[in-house]
């Protein structure tokens, strides 16, 4: 799960990461009270999304009046903002972040991820900051600089430090870079998130520590236990069908292509798609309805799938385990006596009793095209389409 | 032998009297895996299809000479269950369940760093469909009666993806020494490399087919493992080659963040390993038995 850039600034600040002064609006008329409250003499309105390099997508505006953090508000608000990262449909833009302007000495990078080879926690920083993690690798990879955190006991005061003196700090201010790392490890840990990046991490000419942009994300797997971060998620930054399939279980992702496809587990999901691909179609989602495949899920999925106006063909693919094939296709049938489709659809089952099960879908009124293995699947529902 | 379990291994379930671990339980007993009982706490002294609940695993183990144990129990108390198996001496633990927060699984795998190599315990899973042994045991949830006995080595993230390989190899009558499925998590118990490393030393096992999917390293660290280790021929798979960077496909692991992580590089750097490669997932049975013809 992803927050937005103002929340994680407030949840490191608790975590002893200085922020620059700033607050929330969600009107022009109050951005404008909000930059006098903030005080100072410039001030950066930030569109908030979730997505980094908003700047090069115009979604963030430094102003020089109180006046001009309104009109830039009122420009940003309610505007869809496009970045490399959000795709062509661009991102909504509900909430503005206004900030006092800092003056940059030196900007650094600063991230935490769990690193998967080592299965532990990983500090990455660089004094290449601004520029996303990719590019620092790809252009500066000696800039780098890591520290794997031992989950058992936490960073430790020297890794801190070791980071701290890595990234050139002068020794004045190691003390608070110390911390500052150390509070963005805290948070880390302790609130189950997956990713934390302060990006630019800055030295300002008044010689603070501040994290100036910063993201953060969650593990879905643990918003059981963390509350006031799952309170945290916005629905608006998310698309609409998936929204609509995580409500209900199931696991969806919203893709470009034309053959919409319904499949029990994530593994052949993926296999299934990686067919329609060598077919010569794109598949217009991810789907997985679970390795149980129960009715109420396949009603479900078709629901989802027909919401979706650039499907054109439908292809089911399940594997039937201990949940028999017969089982499975009373479910189909079920499901499409509630729900009318008006596209093409291809249905391949196999497993455990799977001609009991293809009986059961012949017998019934079902307009359909038969498959037999996952090639003939994907290849019939090519052909579907012309 | 079988790797990791065999016929008489004494099976325990956590999670006994609950829907699920009732259900499977029954599943494994009808396969023929020898179920001894199983624990809930607060339940001990019941007897539940016809085999003793015990409220700790240690008290089970004592009782019974249990060596490997099965969780149904809830994602929250998971990688509890996990260390208490590990502390209780099981040997092979499986975790079906999907949904364990990552921190937990970091810690438990921290956590069996206590142990001795000789004394620690094999975790498979999560979010995993288990093991089989085909004629001998399954510790898992997979429809049995699919997989032949036979000399093939399954290792698979993916449960139904699993299945699909064993259909196409049993049509083709190609039968399967033990299938192993590892999980579609961001960190695992057993990684691939961990598995196939079993597969090389097993008398009764040919050739292993790998079915990887997007993301993370352990598909390329165990073809880099193969590559400087194995006699035995490496057949792979790997799934999501039209997923998009940066987005998780069902499978908590199975997202692209980082070079080297994708299909079509899993792919290119499996093959300089010298894994033979399936070219599509309707083909896996095929590709297994042109390998299998060459050996």
């Amino acid at each position: 799960m992803d927050i937005h850039e103002y929340q994680a600034k407030e949840i490191l600040q608790s975590f002893g990461v200085t922020i620059p002064r700033g607050g929330i609006v969600y009107s022009p008329e109050t951005a404008e009270n909000k930059a006098r409250e903030i005080g100072g003499s410039k001030w950066v309105v930030k569109a908030q999304i979730h997505s980094g390099a908003r700047g090069k997508a115009g979604g963030v505006i430094v102003c020089n009046s109180p006046l001009e953090v309104a009109q830039a508000t009122d420009k940003l608000l309610g505007k869809k903002l496009v970045t490399n990262q959000t795709g062509p449909e661009g991102k909504i833009v509900n909430r503005i972040y206004i900030e006092e302007a800092t003056d940059i000495e030196k900007e650094l990078y600063l991230g935490l991820v769990f690193d998967r080879a080592s299965e532990s926690i990983m500090v990455v920083a660089s004094t290449e900051g601004g520029m996303s993690v990719e590019e620092i690798a790809k252009e500066k990879p000696d800039s780098i600089i890591r520290s794997k955190i031992e989950v058992a006991v936490g960073i430790q005061s020297f890794q801190a430090r070791e980071l701290a003196f890595g990234l050139g700090i002068e020794p004045e201010l190691i003390r608070r870079a110390s911390e500052t790392i150390m509070g963005c490890a805290k948070a880390f840990s302790e609130l189950d998130a997956t990713m934390v990046e302060v990006n630019p991490l800055v030295i300002s000419k008044q010689k603070q520590i501040l994290a100036l942009d910063c993201k953060m994300s969650f593990d879905n797997n643990a918003m059981f236990r963390r509350d006031k971060v799952s309170e945290l998620r916005d629905k608006t930054q998310e698309d609409e069908k998936e929204v609509y399939a995580s409500d209900r279980g199931l696991n969806y992702v919203s893709l470009e292509g034309n053959i919409g496809n319904i499949i029990n587990g994530a593994g052949l999901a993926m296999a299934s798609m990686d067919m329609i691909k060598l077919a010569g179609g794109e598949p217009a989602n991810f789907l997985d309805v679970g390795g149980g495949a129960t009715p109420e899920k396949i009603v479900k999925a078709f629901r989802l799938i027909t919401m979706d106006k650039k499907v054109k063909v439908i292809l089911v693919n399940i594997f039937a385990g201990i949940n028999r094939c017969d089982w499975v296709a009373e479910g189909i049938v079920q499901a499409l006596e509630k729900i009318e489709i008006n596209v093409p659809l291809v249905i391949r089952l196999a497993g455990t009793n799977v001609e009991k099960g293809n009986k059961i879908l012949r017998d019934s009124k079902l307009n359909y095209i038969e498959a037999n293995t996952l090639e003939d699947a994907a290849n019939k529902a090519v052909a579907a389409l012309k | 032998m079988a790797v990791i379990i065999e016929k008489n291994t004494k099976i325990l379930i956590q999670g006994f009297t609950g829907k699920m671990g009732t259900f499977h339980a029954e599943e494994m007993i009808k396969y023929g895996s020898n179920v001894v009982g199983g624990v809930t706490p607060g339940k001990g002294g019941q007897k539940h299809l016809d085999r003793p609940v015990f409220n700790t695993v240690k008290d089970a183990v004592k009782h019974t000479g249990a060596t490997a144990s099965i969780l149904f129990v809830p994602p929250a108390f998971a990688a509890d269950s996990a260390m208490e198996a590990a502390d209780a001496g099981i040997k092979t633990c499986v975790a079906i369940v999907d949904g364990i927060p990552s921190h937990d699984m970091i810690r438990i795998k921290r956590y069996m760093r206590r142990y001795s190599k000789n004394e620690k315990m094999t975790l498979v899973g999560p979010n995993c469909a288990g093991i089989i042994s085909p004629g001998k045991a399954m510790l898992g949830i997979m429809p049995g009666h699919i997989y032949k006995e036979g000399r093939v080595g399954i290792i698979s993230r993916s449960g139904t993806l699993g299945y699909e390989a064993a259909e196409q190899m049993k049509n083709l009558g190609i039968g399967i020494s033990t299938s192993v499925g590892i999980g579609g998590d961001p960190i695992n118990g057993s990684s691939f490399r961990d598995i196939i490393e079993k597969f090389e030393t097993d008398d009764e096992t040919d050739a292993i087919l790998m079915i990887g999917e997007i993301g993370g390293p352990q598909e390329v660290a165990a073809g880099e493992f193969a590559k400087e280790n194995m006699k035995k021929p490496v057949i792979g798979y790997i799934a999501g080659l039209t997923a998009p960077k940066g987005r998780v496909m069902g499978h908590a692991g199975a997202i692209v963040s980082a070079y080297g992580e994708s299909a079509i590089e899993k792919v290119e750097i499996l093959k300089e390993c010298g894994v033979i490669i399936s070219k599509n997932p309707s083909v896996m049975g095929d590709t297994v038995k042109s390998v299998l013809e060459k050996i």
